[in-house]
């Protein structure tokens, strides 16, 4: 690991500044991403900012919805009354991403940040857009197995790796951060995540400096129907290949609003909206499902070596509408 | 033999003076067998002929000799531990960490880029957590912190300070076994033993993960809270410790008796004096 000075910090607004203030700084929180980073040469911060401390973990009843705290750990969040009752599709995404251990760790806005777990991007003797700009996708016509087959580019076909963030692109979250002027702006969390174009190296539209404190959920009329699907190649601790967050509104047995996220197909949670739009005012059908997956992987572009994830999606997509609305 | 054969020291590290003893101590049957051996290209060969009559000569006496050696010239190039952790580059970015260690007050003063894992093995002398991976996906280096299960080898050593940390050796009372550890003897929740450190710390962070209601990816109805856990609700929090010796079985038997106090029956015991004079009897013979 290369050096680095570690301050720690109790007040955002001092954090927010220190990072923004060196190009070359980062953010700590639970550390399980970038630790493991820095670790392996990807990142190399010159300092990082311990945000650990920071009084940004209260989970509370906000305009209706909820407002979660930034530095609440996965385990706090996904075993909060109000999240298990009112959000369970965010309990079930987050119980189905890492260890009991990582969860212990991880924070909800470290969570959002976390890195492509493309091997192309973690090993430092491959080529990466991504990881150093300009040195060409590994991936493209390598060992794509794992990778994109929706909105990816010429320059990177890697996937947003996490599960909560499916969930919380279901749940239309916005993202509440605090800039190093100490001002706060609110991200819809669909504008969150980039898609990769020719800048891979960028994640998302996070300014350098800015602070994640809080992801608010509106309140949710997907309670009662609502579903996380994770298919990876072993039953746990494993990335998905590809991932469902399914939620339906119903009328008794007709669909009045639906959100199909879908998680480990593009560089970021690919909301379809083709197949909300497919479902909406449909009955909650396996008929109407499977026109619904049809819609959501119709401009699907596979790889050489991810074929498979085409019809995957697809069954996993029905699969996961049939478990939100109780047809199985 | 031919005496070139040792005239130098390859990577053994075998010092030249010892090589004469080495060949006397041979006796003849050695001595011809490894004359027979065909001679191998280059330093494997010669090598492998080294190995092989240091092995014969001085079993692993000799090679304890040269750790020894090699531990003394490492310990004259780096006096301090500082320098151990440091290993090729010094110690930069000093931070000063005071925590409780297994209920003890511990102040260290560390490098930026040491993580706990190391810190507790290099620097407190508690090689228990074990270093697996080194990246977050074995499990081996678990340890509580406040409480809770966490993996030290992605935790910094900076970031703990302030905090309790609970470590495979602080969870025994005395002579007095923890639960958890008595469990895994009792129903061999290990082979080699790597893991058990971690496998013990994480199972028992999630007894209180448990106690507190807390639900899985196995979990039918999240909405709902049960703090009895089935073997797969076991099997699902568990798995982030991974044992490579295939020990689950045991492992899952021991966390669910202490969990729930269910005792899972032995499927094996030890062959009674009786049955085998029983068996004796039927054969009519006495090599069983």
């Amino acid at each position: 690991m290369r050096p680095f000075s570690y301050v720690r910090t109790s007040d955002a607004d001092a954090a927010a500044r220190a990072v923004g203030a060196n190009p070359q700084a980062k953010f700590l929180a639970g550390g399980t991403n970038l630790l493991d980073l820095m670790k392996e040469d990807v990142e190399r911060p010159t300092q990082l900012v311990d945000v650990s401390r920071l009084k940004l973990t209260e989970i509370r009843p906000a305009r209706g919805g909820v407002s979660i705290g930034a530095l609440a750990t996965n385990t706090e969040t996904a075993n909060n009354p109000l999240i298990r009752t009112s959000y369970p599709l965010l309990t079930q995404a987050i119980v189905a991403g890492a260890s009991g251990q990582i969860r212990n760790m991880a924070t909800n806005g470290g969570n959002l940040l976390q890195r492509t777990r493309c091997q192309y991007f973690y090993d430092v003797a491959m080529p990466c857009n991504k990881r150093a700009p300009g040195t060409g996708c590994g991936a493209l016509e390598g060992l794509n197995r794992i990778h994109a087959i929706l909105g990816y580019s010429d320059k990177c076909v890697a996937t947003y790796p996490g599960d909560m963030a499916n969930a919380l692109y279901a749940l239309d979250a916005v993202v509440r951060v605090r800039g190093a002027n100490g001002s706060e702006r609110t991200i819809p969390i669909d504008d969150f995540h980039r898609l990769p174009g020719n800048t891979p190296e960028t994640d998302t539209t996070l300014k350098h400096g800015e602070l994640i404190v809080a992801i608010e959920l509106p309140k949710s009329s997907f309670a009662k129907h609502s579903y996380y699907l994770k298919v990876r190649d072993r039953a746990s601790y494993a990335f998905a290949l590809v991932a469902v967050a399914a939620a339906l509104d119903l009328n008794g047995g007709t669909i009045r609003t639906a959100r199909v996220v879908l998680g480990g197909v593009a560089h970021k949670p690919w909301r379809s909206r083709e197949a909300e739009a497919a479902l909406a005012g449909k009955p909650a059908s396996e008929a109407s499902f499977r026109r619904a997956a049809e819609a959501a992987l119709e401009d699907a572009k596979p790889l050489s070596h991810n074929a498979y994830k085409v019809e995957l999606a697809k069954r996993a997509i029905v699969r996961a509408l049939s478990r939100a609305s109780r047809l199985a | 033999m031919k005496d070139d054969d040792f005239d130098e020291t390859p990577e053994t590290g075998l010092s030249p003076e010892l090589t004469p003893e080495l060949n006397d101590d041979l006796n003849d049957d050695e001595r011809a067998l490894l004359d027979e051996m065909p001679d191998l290209a280059g330093d494997v060969g010669h090598t492998r002929r080294l190995f092989l009559g240091t092995t014969i000569a001085g079993g692993i006496g000799l090679f304890a000799l040269d750790l020894l050696a090699q531990e003394q010239a490492l310990a004259a190039l780096q006096a301090s531990p500082d320098a151990v952790l440091a290993a090729d580059a010094a110690v930069q970015n000093l931070v000063k960490v005071a925590f409780k260690v297994n209920g003890a007050a511990k102040t260290l003063e560390l490098d930026s880029r040491v993580v706990l894992l190391d810190a507790l093995r290099e620097r407190l002398a508690l090689t228990g957590s074990k270093k697996g991976c080194d990246q977050g996906q074995c499990g081996a280096c678990t340890v509580l912190v406040d409480g809770k299960r966490v993996l030290s080898c992605l935790t910094l050593a900076a970031s703990a300070d302030g905090k309790e940390v609970t470590t495979i050796e602080g969870l025994a009372r005395g002579e007095q076994l923890h639960p958890m550890q008595a469990a895994f003897i009792k129903y061999d929740g290990f082979q080699c033993g790597y893991c058990t450190p971690g496998q013990i710390c994480s199972a028992v962070g999630l007894l209180e993960e448990a106690r507190r209601g807390h639900v899985s990816h196995v979990t039918e109805d999240v909405t709902a809270t049960t703090t009895r856990l089935s073997d797969d609700e076991i099997r699902e929090r568990m798995s982030g410790n991974i044992c490579r010796c295939g020990a689950y079985p045991g492992i899952l038997a021991a966390v669910q008796e202490v969990h729930s106090g269910i005792e899972t029956k032995h499927t094996w015991h030890f062959v009674e004096e009786e049955q085998l004079a029983r068996v004796r009897r039927e054969d009519a013979s006495e090599t069983v």
